[in-house]
């Protein structure tokens, strides 16, 4: 079997991420990036199914060659190779990555292609969906559990009012939610295996990929910030408030 | 310009309330552009749900209602969505975010060539120059959006366009033929609930919140009998739901549920960014946390510095005796 996973690199989720005074985007002196948390749970889900069904993983990263440091950490998991298509993160909106993904999808012919269900970053939780349409595939998003038999990949869903399990034939599109797994940490020999491993660059160009956008971000600013209140000493004492100040109760 | 093409959800045959929040989105967006907006129905067995939609000013109601739709798969909807937009002429296709549009939109966006925006909060400028804006960073960074395709799909965040009231008249509804085609690529097999007599925790207008410091589940159950006081829905931290306690249905957060309830209490929780993104839109927060450096504090009205175990009980005894009960 052959499996696609996205490897994307995303700033820290827990740093604090501020908008430059001009609005043209965000900070990014001292920031550290990572890689996607969603994009660990797919890589780890596909790591070990392969190690379960034999094959071959393949880690995808579209950015700069900055990114190709999360993509060596997708390798470190396990991952047998890599590929990169270089354009820069503020070029794209999600339409295009997942224009770039499908093109790679068709180059590469994989049975599962595995995503994280949502970029962190952007907050879109676009890209596996649009990919599954470009491609007329089946989709699975939000995986809490992922099973291959028979052809198929049984898929239980994390969706509002419970879980859903559905059944889509390969090849499939998958998009990982957080109870998937919990990804391995690539132990030091992995760390060093990775850096050898192959990793090949391609272009949106190369492709065939037009990279108009079709939704640009114009501006970026501060949401409004919530003021903090008091602080209460007794249980009484936040009644009284919450009756007579917030009218809460 | 052009027709806004309102998606409705359904749940066991019945309407989703959150369906009215993206009527108010159409309406904000057909008034800033002068188009207008339709809402569209599909499941089985869900005729009489048109009806209910027909006083909200929509130019139509259309209604898919076929045995073949009765569950819910990506595919064959977001074809139907498709096939139901080309035949009213719409342009545009949006519905309140939840796990269904999430999953359905942007397949519908592809299918139609549109670019798509995710978690509209509000809808700035007019005429040509509308543009949409959009957290990101969960929450920490408002965007600007523009859509440059002609066409363009849009999931809405409730929590920022209001429950559209009736607006008087009559909508036509209208049943359209469209038909899934067989498709051997993908099967529903199984839905398992998660059983609440609680309110819904995306509707409820008081919400309790517990977070890793209840420890399990007896711990998590202190929340019970504040909840059935307040008639509260019960909510949680992804810690909570990775460790087994409560359901994934109940997490509150960045990638969980957007709340605005009117009141907020967050007990054990330390307010990770993560978390904040879900519920810093309440009107009321009440924060409990035996850290008083807990960041949950820094947003919020009214923190009470105290063990959870000691301070809940008391609570639900001083709330009762306020309420005489
Ligand atoms: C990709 C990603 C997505 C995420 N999405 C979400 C999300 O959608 N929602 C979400 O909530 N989180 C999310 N998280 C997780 C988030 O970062 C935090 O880890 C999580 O919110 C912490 O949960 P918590 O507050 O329950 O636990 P902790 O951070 O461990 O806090 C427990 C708190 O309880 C207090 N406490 C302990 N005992 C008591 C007591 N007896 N009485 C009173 N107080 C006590 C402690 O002082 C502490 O402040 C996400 C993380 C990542 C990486
Ligand atoms: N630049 C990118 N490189 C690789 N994968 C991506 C990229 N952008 C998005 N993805 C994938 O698409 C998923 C959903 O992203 P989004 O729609 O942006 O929230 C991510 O979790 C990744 O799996």
């Amino acid at each position: 079997m052959k499996i696609l996973v996205t490897a994307k690199r995303v700033t820290d989720p827990d740093a604090k991420i501020r908008v430059k005074p001009d609005g043209t985007g965000i900070e990014t002196a001292g920031l550290e990036y990572k890689l996607n948390p969603f994009c660990e749970n797919a890589i780890e889900a596909a790591v070990s199914l392969i190690e379960k069904h034999t094959g071959e993983v393949v880690a995808v990263t579209i950015g700069n060659a900055d990114v190709e440091q999360n993509l060596r950490a997708a390798l470190a998991m396990g991952c047998d190779r890599g590929i990169r298509v270089d354009i820069a993160d503020d070029q794209l909106d999600s339409d295009l990555a997942a224009r770039i993904l499908a093109k790679v999808y068709e180059a590469e012919k994989p049975d599962l292609f595995l995503f994280g269900k949502q970029a962190v970053d952007g907050d879109s939780n676009q890209v596996t969906q649009l990919v599954a349409e470009y491609l007329d595939l089946p989709q699975a998003c939000f995986a809490s559990s992922i099973t291959i038999e028979n052809g198929e990949a049984v898929v239980l869903r994390e969706v509002d009012g419970g879980l859903e399990t559905i059944a889509v034939k390969l090849p499939a599109v998958i998009s990982a939610d957080l109870r998937l797994n919990t990804p391995r940490l690539p132990t030091l020999p992995n760390v060093l295996k990775a850096k050898r491993k192959p990793l090949q660059v391609l272009t949106p160009a190369a492709l065939g990929v037009d990279t108009a956008l079709k939704v640009a971000t114009v501006a970026y600013e501060a949401p409004p910030q919530r003021k903090g209140g008091i602080k209460v000493k007794t249980v009484q004492e936040l009644v009284e408030k919450l009756r007579n100040e917030a009218k809460a109760l | 310009m052009g027709t806004i093409l309102v998606i409705a959800e359904t749940f066991g045959g019945k309407l989703r309330k959150s369906t009215l929040n993206a009527i108010t989105f159409a309406r904000t967006l057909s008034g800033k552009t002068g188009g207008d907006f339709a809402i569209g129905i599909i499941g089985s067995g869900i005729a009489a749900v048109g009806g209910e939609l027909a006083g909200y000013g929509a130019k139509g109601v259309y209604v898919i209602d076929n045995p073949g739709f009765a569950s819910y798969l990506a595919a064959p909807y977001a074809k139907a969505v498709v096939a139901l937009a080309d035949q009213v002429g719409a342009t545009q296709v949006a519905a309140t975010s939840s796990t269904f549009s999430r999953d359905l939109l942007p397949r519908v966006a592809a299918r139609m060539g549109a670019g798509m925006v995710s978690e509209v909060v509000a809808v700035v400028g007019d005429g040509a120059g509308v543009k949409f804006q959009r957290p990101m960073w969960a929450g920490n960074v408002l965007a600007t959006v523009e859509v440059k395709s002609p066409k363009a799909v849009f999931s809405v965040r409730g929590t920022e366009f209001d429950a559209a009231g009736p607006s008087g008249g009559a909508s036509p509804v209208q049943t359209v033929a469209i038909a899934p085609d067989a498709d051997a690529n993908q099967r529903y097999v199984k839905f398992e609930p998660v059983v609440s007599s609680r309110p819904d925790l995306a509707e409820a207008s008081v919400v309790v919140a517990g977070g890793r410091g209840l420890k399990d589940k007896a711990g998590f159950a202190i929340l019970d009998p504040l909840a059935d006081l307040l008639k509260a829905a019960i909510g949680g931290t992804r810690a909570v739901v990775d460790a087994g306690i409560a359901p994934n249905d109940l997490q509150i957060g960045q990638t969980g549920k957007v709340i605005a309830p009117n009141l907020y209490i967050g007990v054990a929780l330390s307010g990770a960014i993560q978390h904040l993104a879900g519920m810093k839109a309440s009107k009321t927060i009440v924060a409990i946390n035996k850290d008083p450096e807990a960041p949950i504090f820094s947003i919020s009205d009214y923190g009470l510095v105290a063990d959870a175990f000691k301070a809940v009980p008391e609570l639900i005894e001083e709330i009762r005796k306020l309420k005489g009960a």
